[in-house]
């Protein structure tokens, strides 16, 4: 018994000092379910880098909003001459890197430089292909001249991968990042979490937090236990699954359902039989059923498609209803295309539990048309070799993250085996077209483009579920961009 | 004693050459490009063959062979694809997590499940038999991972005593970090302590129905000195064996208590290389496995001849 009441005090007083501790908090520990393969934003496409860095280590010349907006980072203005080939910067003066190192054009230089260099490994290189020379102009302005006008520009400076980096240090950015952020890098403990510091000395608007640690908490069964004890306050994409429920009726947290760039398609391999007829992909949008696929694959919280693009765009159309859930209709348009009877065919499934479940439920719609899919479940590695390298599946369920990532249906060689000069076309003037009402009438026109020809199957866009503590204020609802944007976070109290 | 040392590491030595062939093997016909997984969905052509060129992917299979084998002979485990740095550092690093954790189950596990053995086996076919017995029973058959849960949801979200997961590294004191891997270790070594249990009560009624034993109860010894001194050592070879496989299975099995604890240790980082296609690493951690398991054989085996002298000069 005395035992008991031993136990029964400990506890007492831990739960006394947590409660404390909590008066005046300024410490945040944020669950990330990925670790990042190192800290370097220019070297590598791995979304749990931007994750932690962006904004909060690093900062572009621009950075992208919690809207998806373009704003001023370290460029505090910009000027655009008349044929759009010419962007000057100016940037803000006074700014200093973590190590003491001032912040000036000549940095500006070097970052854009190295990123387009040949031997360069920047996993988005794309992004500064249309510079043509970077000219440090005097210490707060740096002129850009581009080859062509390019729409994008600005909001491609605001990528992860366009972050000023210095040359003394940008060589042990990936264990030792250096940026300009409002936090600082204090420590990486391997395979366990990465911890950031206030930066005393920010140029900007200064954070509230002291100290921000990003857990690696790999998955729900190990998420929620971290939530409800209190370890972890909070998950910008939570990977809790069913268990949703349980923390939604807890008022200790905030669950907030938000979007992400993520458009999640039945990707359908163009370039082969019998998915290179248009009336079998059409066939086979008519017998998908959204709603259905919805909820099983995303606890109900995506958002329907119709064309690869994000609705929380200015640019989106709505185009769910081009080919509406219709089963006779389908049967019909597989018929016209010469199969009456249906076919076989094959549908390789990564990992992520939107592309598994998605699967089966999309396999046994399929079957009351007459299409038999043999369901074959597949690692990262294999699908990146196999379907993405390869090019070798029919069908495949998965997310494209990126955000405007649009143009990737033009690339010639991409997976998706779609080949339509009409479309090219578009993108080509979209590439070189700045004004943003004549951009979205193209963005539209592309998206109709892909609708009409069911390049894949467009599902729905990948939520974001959030979860936090209920008093953690400043979190960001949506994701325009793979971040987890700490600078306006605080406790309330 | 020299010659059967000798022998024993001999064979080590061609169990590790073997092992490093095989796992080499393996990895090459793995499918998967590291490169691609780094650089994402969106890389161009040019910056993968970049990355390969300088991954050292491009060079030939037995050249490969050669530098990564000459390489672990000093110390060299190459440097990791996904974190760039030296497997060695990475390794070191998850081993201060995994060792500990290793040594605190099979303690705990030994300390609950040899006594409870003897004490079974000494009032055979009687309640505390069927009871401890029937406990270990369950113990056996109760998954880890599920069991991990449990103990985390009342000692951690209920009580709140230990952290739920992570690792709050050494940095951090002695303390937190023992903290951190008490849950792990409780739950590890709950189903290793039920098998030992087990394995401890047969061999030790196996030596029990010895006529020696019969002998020096007849002599009138007493009867705990004649269990604890005569039986016990002689039925300590097939323990001994199973708490060697059992350490070996510590080190490298904890990949699912590892993954339920998010603890930074070897299991997860073999766990989260092979899904990266992170080979080196892999190839790094296996060969460490492996000659952990090579080295607690031997220990194994001179405990074996230190318990039963009439093995020394038998081999």
């Amino acid at each position: 018994m005395t035992h008991f009441k031993s136990i029964l005090v400990a506890t007492a007083i831990a739960l006394a000092c947590s409660t404390a501790a909590q008066a005046a908090r300024t410490d945040l520990v944020i669950g990330v379910v990925l670790e990042p393969p190192h800290l370097d934003p220019t070297a590598g496409a791995a979304a749990a880098i931007d994750e932690i860095v962006y904004a909060n280590l690093f900062e572009g010349l621009t950075r992208i909003g919690s809207k998806g907006e373009v704003l001023p980072a370290l460029a505090e203005s910009w000027e655009i001459s008349d044929d759009g080939k010419v962007y000057t910067f100016k940037l803000h003066s006074g700014v200093k890197f973590h190590d003491g190192a001032d912040f000036t054009a000549d940095d500006v230089k070097f970052s854009l430089d190295r990123a387009r260099a040949d031997d360069s490994t920047n996993a988005q290189k794309t992004l500064f292909a249309a510079i043509d020379t970077v000219e440090v102009v005097d210490p707060t302005t740096v002129k850009v001249a581009l080859k062509t006008p390019q729409g994008s520009f600005l909001y491609n400076m605001g990528w992860g991968d366009a972050v000023i980096v210095d040359e003394a240090s940008a060589a042990g950015n990936k264990e030792t990042p250096v940026g300009t952020g409002p936090f600082k890098f204090q420590s990486w403990a391997k395979g366990s979490a990465v911890t950031l510091v206030k930066n005393p000395d920010y140029w900007g608007e200064p954070v509230a937090l002291e100290k921000a640690e990003f857990r690696v908490v790999p998955d729900a069964a190990a998420a929620i236990p971290a939530l409800l004890s209190g370890d972890v306050q909070a998950f910008a994409n939570a990977p809790v699954g069913d268990a949703l429920a349980q923390i939604e009726s807890d008022p200790r947290f905030k669950v907030v359902i938000g979007s992400t760039e993520g458009e999640t398609l039945l990707s359908m391999n163009n370039g082969k039989e019998p998915f290179d007829k248009l009336e079998v992909r059409q066939a086979i949008a008519h017998a998908l059923n959204r709603d259905e696929i919805i909820v099983g694959a995303s606890n109900g919280f995506g958002t329907p498609i119709g064309s690869h693009f994000s609705p929380a765009n200015a640019a989106y159309v709505d185009l769910t209803g081009t080919y509406p859930h219709d089963v006779e209709k389908a049967k019909q348009l597989l018929a016209d295309a010469g199969y009456p009877d249906g076919f076989s065919a094959t549908i390789k499934l990564p990992p992520p539990p939107y592309a598994r479940l998605g699967g089966e439920i999309i396999a046994s719609e399929l079957r009351q048309v007459g299409i038999n899919l043999e369901i074959i479940p597949v690692e990262w590695a294999d699908w990146l070799s196999q379907v993405f390298t390869d090019k070798n599946y029919d069908l495949t369920i998965v997310s494209h993250t990126e955000p405007n990532d649009i143009d990737i249906y033009s690339r010639p060689d991409y997976y998706f085996n779609y080949k339509n000069p009409e479309f090219n076309k578009v993108i080509e003037e979209l590439n070189v077209t700045a004004d943003e009402a004549k951009r979205n009438e193209l963005y539209g026109q592309a998206q109709k483009i892909l609708a009409d020809d069911a390049v894949a199957g467009f599902l729905f866009q990948l939520p974001k579920v959030g979860i936090w503590d209920a008093k953690l204020q400043g979190m960001w609802e949506n994701s325009p961009i793979q971040a987890t944007d700490l600078t306006g976070v605080s406790w309330s109290e | 004693m020299t010659a059967f040392l000798l022998k024993r590491l001999a064979i080590g030595a061609i169990t590790l050459l073997v092992a490093s062939i095989v796992v080499f093997a393996i990895m090459e016909v793995l499918p998967g490009d590291p490169a691609v997984l780094m650089l994402g969905m969106n890389a161009t052509p040019e910056a993968l063959e970049t990355l390969r060129t300088q991954m050292g992917l491009g060079d030939p299979v037995f050249l490969r062979y050669l530098n990564w084998v000459s390489g672990m002979l000093v110390g060299d485990f190459g440097r990791s694809y996904t974190y760039s740095s030296p497997v060695s550092t990475l390794i070191a690093e998850r081993i201060v997590v995994s060792l500990p954790l290793a040594i605190i189950s099979l303690l705990l596990s030994t300390a609950i499940a040899i006594p409870v053995g003897i004490f079974a086996a000494a009032r055979r076919g009687r309640l505390p038999d069927t009871v401890s017995m029937g406990t270990a029973q369950i113990g056996v058959a109760i998954p880890n991972f599920w069991f991990a849960l449990l103990l985390i949801y009342v000692f951690a979200v209920w009580l709140r005593l230990v952290p739920a997961g992570g690792f709050a590294g050494w940095n951090a004191g002695i303390w937190p970090g023992i903290k951190s891997l008490i849950l792990p270790a409780v739950a590890l070594a709950m189903p290793q302590a039920a098998i030992l249990a087990r394995v401890t009560r047969s061999a030790m009624l196996e030596v029990l129905g010895e006529d020696y034993i019969r002998t020096a109860r007849a002599k009138g010894m007493p009867r705990q000195v004649v269990l604890w001194r005569h039986a016990l050592r002689n039925a300590m070879i097939p323990v001994l064996t199973i708490l060697g496989l059992q350490f070996s299975f510590l080190l490298a099995g904890t990949i699912i208590i590892e993954n339920v604890f998010y603890l930074p240790g070897l299991g997860r980082l073999v766990f989260q290389a092979i899904t990266q296609r992170d080979l080196i690493v892999v190839e790094g951690v296996v060969m460490l496995l492996v000659a952990s398991v090579v080295v607690v054989n031997l220990i194994v085996d001179i405990l074996y001849a230190v318990v039963d002298p009439r093995l020394r000069v038998r081999t």
